[in-house]
């Protein structure tokens, strides 16, 4: 939690975007690409339901990894099982084998408190707590030890600054969180996933509720996020998959059930595609 | 043409018809209230004065006040609510966070609760008066009367709270959890915060109820109307002292309508002071620290 200090903010932006960022922004890149997430033969049921079968797929460390693929093809169920928040389904059945940084998460011993603050979530629909601004970045740190209100208010900032928030709030965070416009709820959101200094964030389609404005401005702060976090984000949004994403994953419906087509670097799968699917898909022929 | 000239027609009249029936219920409605306000402030109003709100009854309560009775009836309704409170929104949180609906457990306590719903006040009288009084050895006293009414107002408790928390959007609990918050602390610090006003709700509900018991009294909290020394006296409550003027005692009607406008009022303050110790709570847990 402590290397989320305010570092002294180097300002990437020109006059388009207001981020700041960390030194970290110029971390590892994806030239020489590490697994961070490794999933194994994950086959997710819901019911009777199946979900997804047997996908299998790295996730490299510092890179944006974009799921594309039809609705119902089991992208959401896939972000889900990565944070176990599938968890709370109660008729939610998982097998197969997910590793976050070489530990299965779903051993015995392995804490899905711990889990879930290595890895953020951000949702389709804004989900700000209908508290005060403040409280919505205070609640989870406390949750997560950090008790001191000098630091909970030094994190606070810095995470509004890394989403480009702080200006447009620092005079009023303490009126609810709802009053803010929807671009800014989903910031809000993505800066209170960044607040627990997560590993990698998972974003379920983050843009599709919001206006092309909000969108580009969201998008925009994602792209800036790239090295420092690794991404994983759904998008119906193709264009969106191919500015922002260094790696897609196709997805689609066989049988009823999910399944992974193909994974690749992202201008292999935009630009020559080895399965048929996916040349229909990208072509907007189909899904 | 003509066909729907006559379907214009028939719409307008049908319009009116319901705007008629509406304004008629809202006319009853605030009839009713305003009448019973009218006719407890003049049978009641002249009887009223600081005395009377202080002293000991006397003569049956043909004079003096109300000093004791309004102390017994506070300690009663505070007995109850100590009692119920704790239990009843514990089992709310429990039935609708940690109980799926379609359990056993879930149904049977639902169920439980429902039943006791329904039993008049009477019953629950003779019940508090075979438990509490005697087989606890209470006897007559304010504790068997509290925990008699405790009893009483839990099913509106529990499922005015169980109602209040399931209404919360499933949202929150996801994005909460995704967070790495404990259920338990997504409960205290997210739903039960979000769930508040319908949790007051049902504490009004329950007091109301609760103050306006007499049947369940009877029998366990009995009708002395000194001034309690300990919860293990007896005493008498509002509603029974109003019920015992009325029909045992000729020329109590004047004390009777003064009690009962005390006891409107007492509802109404307890209402007012409830809401805006709930909007209070509800903006430090959500606004500040
Ligand atoms: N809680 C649930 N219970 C039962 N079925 C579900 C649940 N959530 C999703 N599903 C089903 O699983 C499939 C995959 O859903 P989802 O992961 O949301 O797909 P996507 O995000 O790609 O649209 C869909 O057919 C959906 O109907
Ligand atoms: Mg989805």
């Amino acid at each position: 939690m402590n290397s989320n200090k305010p570092v002294t903010a180097q300002v990437i932006s020109g006059e388009k975007s207001g981020f700041t960022l960390g030194p970290l922004q110029m971390g590892p890149v994806c030239c020489n690409p590490q697994p961070v997430i490794e999933v194994e033969n994950l086959s997710l049921r819901y019911g009777d339901k199946t979900a997804l079968d047997k996908v299998t797929l790295d996730i490299y460390r510092g890179c944006i990894t974009a799921l594309i693929g039809p609705s119902g093809c089991g992208k959401t169920s896939f972000l889900s099982a990565i944070n176990r928040l599938t968890d709370l389904i109660p008729n939610c059945v998982i097998g197969g084998r997910i590793r976050v940084d070489g530990l299965d998460i779903h051993t015995a011993e392995s804490n899905v408190q711990a889990l879930r603050q290595k890895v953020g979530m951000v949702f389709q629909k804004p989900t700000p707590f209908p508290l005060s601004i403040r409280r919505n970045l205070s609640l989870p740190l406390r949750e997560h030890g950090v008790t001191r209100r000098s630091e909970i208010d030094a994190i606070s900032e810095q995470v509004l600054r890394d989403v480009g928030l702080w200006d447009e709030v620092c005079d009023r965070l303490d009126t609810v969180a709802l009053s803010l416009s929807g671009g800014q709820q989903q910031r809000l959101c993505i800066a209170r996933a960044l607040a627990l200094n997560p590993q990698i964030l998972l974003m379920d389609e983050p843009c599709s509720a919001l206006d092309p404005i909000a969108s580009g401005v969201v998008e925009d702060l994602i792209s800036h996020l790239r090295g420092r976090y690794t991404i994983v984000i759904v998008t119906h949004n193709l264009a969106q998959a191919r500015r922002i994403a260094n790696y897609a994953a196709f997805f689609w419906v066989k049988e009823r059930a999910g399944h992974l087509v193909e994974f690749g670097r992202c201008q292999h799968i935009f630009e020559s595609p080895t399965h048929q699917l996916t040349a229909a898909y990208i072509s907007g022929a189909r899904g | 043409m003509l066909k729907i000239n006559a379907m214009r027609w028939r719409h307008f009249y049908l319009d009116r018809l319901v705007q008629v029936f509406v304004y008629l219920a809202v006319l009853t409605i605030c009839a009713v209230f305003l009448w019973i306000l009218i006719d407890l402030l003049r049978g009641g109003f002249a009887h009223l004065s600081w005395n009377f709100l202080i002293e000991s009854p006397r003569d049956a309560g043909r004079a003096g006040g109300i000093g004791s009775i309004l102390v017994s009836t506070i300690l009663i309704l505070l007995v109850a609510l100590g009692a119920a409170l704790p239990l009843a929104w514990t089992t709310a949180a429990l039935l609708a966070e940690y109980v799926s609906t379609t359990s056993k457990f879930g149904i049977v306590v639902r169920y439980s609760l429902q039943v006791l719903a329904g039993v008049p006040s009477i019953v629950f009288g003779l019940f508090g008066n075979a438990f509490f009084s005697i087989y606890l050895g209470l006897g007559f006293s304010i504790l068997s009367g509290g925990l008699t009414l405790a009893c009483m107002v839990l099913p509106i408790l529990v499922s005015t709270a169980e109602a209040g928390l399931r209404a919360v959007p499933d949202s929150y609990r996801l994005s909460a959890a995704a967070l790495g918050m404990t259920r338990a602390a997504t409960l205290i610090h997210l739903l039960l915060p979000i769930a508040a006003p319908t949790l007051a709700a049902g504490l009004l509900l329950g007091i109301g109820r609760a103050v306006a018991e007499t049947a369940a009294l009877l029998f366990t909290s009995g009708y002395v109307d000194r001034m309690p020394g300990s919860l293990l006296d007896s005493g008498r409550a509002l509603a029974l002292h109003i019920f015992d003027l009325s029909m045992n005692v000729p020329g109590g009607d004047a004390p009777a309508y003064a009690s009962a406008l005390v006891l409107v009022a007492m509802l109404l303050c307890i209402n007012i002071f409830a809401m805006k110790l709930v909007q209070n709570w509800q903006r430090r847990r959500t606004i500040l620290e």
